[in-house]
């Protein structure tokens, strides 16, 4: 799970290069993963006017509807006239509201991406002390209770821990709202009061697999030569550690970081389902629970782009920040 | 001579190359397993793991009341001597339906893991092996799949298809395919390297047997972890689908869907009926999560 495949190929050349040849795959993942959102969505369901109406509406009502969504016509013409809409920002008009799509998901994505961005600003610095911390104390009591909690707190399902701090917090001792919206033109500091349940359960899943990986490369670092040449030269500890261990251990953690922004939107659906948020999660829930195929098409293959700049962004950080792999350096 | 020394001494077969490197093969496996049992988290976590799949073989026979039956004058009651963890809305027991549950969680998810893990293996050896344009097109649509947290691409197929068992073993099975591809791939290109393969092609062996008589064992233990690190993932993606509406249907037990039924519950202190559930839904992964850390550590020590 390190990393995007393709970043272990890194060609030895200019980085202008790499990040284009990156850029092309990136473009030609999206046209498949279009093709796959595609299929699932328009294909499968065979007739989207009997999805619709169910099973006991009539025929020709089914027919009639088929028409004016346009799903009679060839596949490939369909397509075609989906993905050149989606390339102009149209991404079509919700079966359930008969409106266009795009303002609904353009409003989920921001709302999402202030409770995604909350949990990472929680998450990342925590679980890397976490598994930094666990590393130093390699084998000793602080890096069993580390990995021990890591460990359990991944393994709870978010609508599981979801469930217990908003029946302790928001309902029994009524310190936190049970609803993530602030309301309509909430301050700051209201919205982030509101979003303090819901960010709970996704800092736990996300905090133990990258403590993990912290812990590891850590670990990894510590044992090395380059570390024990630095600690024989008469370095001290700490100097070693910020100098020498860090720096290499850490900057794996970049690539398993952005790895995470998929996890963290499949935990989003839930708890902004549970705690009744107007993200992108909810929106694609709703989306599935009334058949809303165009909502629910352009919210999934939304999440994908999302996360195919996230990581994007972690391949270039990476490459740019190792002087191994920084062209003209010398390591 | 050679008759007599094998009957005075142990049984031991003709000594040849192919007994030679058996033995070799099994004194290298043979600690593997000792050490596994040896650990203390493999045999928690086996224990768990086997407490929950008796459950599920024999769930009905061992629950003491038909996890469906309704009991109208006894809802939301407390855990008590004839309902060890109470009842739920609809006055089913919920110690019933917390051990009939673990079937439908567990088959759906097990077998999800073995089709990835079969599809997946056959596919990371086709990729790793014979590389070139496949390895080059599978390797953009583990991409495209990695790119979708399993619950997203699970809410697309099962409302095109419908909610079934069945949907949720192929979807979640093909959504693992090219995960457990990549994997399997990295291994094998690992393998490429040695120089049994080498030998095996020198000997004119055709690329179907060298792929799974020669690479497919070496590349057996990678598989393994593989399988077992999926499966915690299927149980986490079915019981998250099932709360959420879109797995395991109701009234069939199961914890996923049952927490669903009854967290609103929860405010008004009938906490039984959602507490008991999610321990089992924790416990399970947790036990699959301590098998996979301990065979993780004996394969790499």
């Amino acid at each position: 799970m390190t990393g995007a495949w393709p970043s272990a190929i890194v060609p030895g050349g200019v980085l202008a290069t790499y990040i284009l040849r990156r850029l092309g795959l990136a473009l030609v993942t999206l046209w498949l993963l279009s093709v796959i959102v595609f299929f699932a969505g328009q294909v499968l369901p065979g007739d989207p006017g009997r999805a619709i109406l169910g099973p006991l509406a009539a025929q020709s009502a089914v027919h009639a509807l088929d028409q004016s969504l346009g799903v009679d016509r060839p596949l490939l013409t369909q397509y075609w006239t989906w993905i050149t809409g989606l390339l102009h920002g149209d991404m079509g008009l919700s079966y359930e509201f008969r409106t266009p799509v795009a303002p609904f998901i353009g409003a989920a994505l921001v709302n999402s991406i202030k409770l995604g961005a909350l949990a990472f600003i929680i998450v990342v610095p925590l679980s890397i002390l976490g598994g930094v911390v666990a590393a130093l104390n390699y084998g000793r009591a602080p890096d069993r209770i580390i990995s021990v909690t890591g460990l359990s707190a991944t393994t709870v399902p978010e609508f599981v821990s979801g469930i217990v701090v908003l029946v302790i917090f928001g309902v029994e001792l009524k310190w936190f709202p049970v609803s993530a919206s602030a309301g309509p033109g909430a301050s700051f500091g209201s919205q982030l009061y509101h979003l303090i349940l819901p960010v709970i359960p996704l800092v736990l899943v996300l905090f133990g697999y990258i403590a993990r990986m912290a812990r590891a490369g850590t670990i990894e670092a510590l044992e090395s030569d380059y570390a024990r040449t630095a600690t024989l030269k008469g370095l001290k500890r700490s100097v070693v550690i910020r100098r020498h261990v860090l720096r290499n251990s850490l900057l794996p953690t970049i690539t398993v970081i952005a790895t995470q922004t998929g996890y963290l939107i499949g935990g989003l659906v839930v708890v902004e389902t549970l705690f009744n948020y107007q993200g992108i999660g909810r929106l694609i829930f709703t989306a599935a629970n009334s058949k809303d195929f165009p909502m629910l098409e352009a919210g999934v293959l939304t999440i994908g782009v999302v996360y195919m700049v996230a990581t994007l962004i972690a391949d270039i950080l990476y490459t740019t920040l190792n002087p191994r792999l920084r062209p003209g350096g010398s390591g | 001579m050679i008759e007599s020394s094998s009957e005075l001494g142990p049984p031991t077969p003709v000594p040849g190359v192919e007994t030679a490197i058996t033995h070799a093969a099994l004194r290298r496996q043979q600690p593997a397993w000792r050490l596994m049992l040896r650990k203390p988290t493999f045999i928690v976590g086996a224990l768990i793991l086997l407490f929950w799949i008796f459950c599920a073989v024999f769930g009905e026979t061992i629950a003491p009341h038909n996890p469906l039956a309704q009991q109208l004058l006894a809802v939301n009651v407390a855990p008590s001597r004839a309902h060890l963890f109470g009842t739920d809305q609809l006055g089913r027991d919920v110690f019933s339906r917390v051990i009939t549950g673990s079937r439908s969680i567990l088959l759906i998810a097990a077998a999800a893991t073995v089709l990835g893990t079969l599809l997946g293996t056959a596919l990371g050896l086709l990729m790793g092996y014979l590389g070139g344009v496949l390895d080059i097109l599978v390797g953009r649509v583990v991409e495209a799949v990695l790119a979708l947290p399993i619950v997203i691409v699970a809410f697309l197929f099962i409302v095109a298809l419908g909610p079934s068992a069945p949907t949720l073993i192929v979807v979640i099975g093909l959504v693992f395919t090219p995960l457990i591809a990549r994997t399997v791939r990295s291994a094998v290109l690992v393998e490429s390297q040695l120089d049994y393969l080498s030998s095996a092609r020198l000997l004119g062996e055709k690329p179907p047997q060298i792929m799974f008589t020669e690479i497919l064992p070496n590349v057996l233990p990678v598989i393994l972890v593989e399988f077992t690190v999926r499966l915690g993932y299927a149980i986490f993606a079915v019981a998250t689908l099932s709360f959420l509406g879109f797995g395991i249907q109701p009234p069939t037990p199961d914890w996923g869907s049952d927490i669903a039924a009854n967290y609103g519950v929860l405010p008004a202190g009938y906490w039984w009926e959602t507490l008991f559930p999610a321990l089992a839904i924790a416990s399970l992964i947790v036990g699959i999560n301590l098998v996979t850390d301990s065979i993780e550590q004996v394969l790499a020590s």
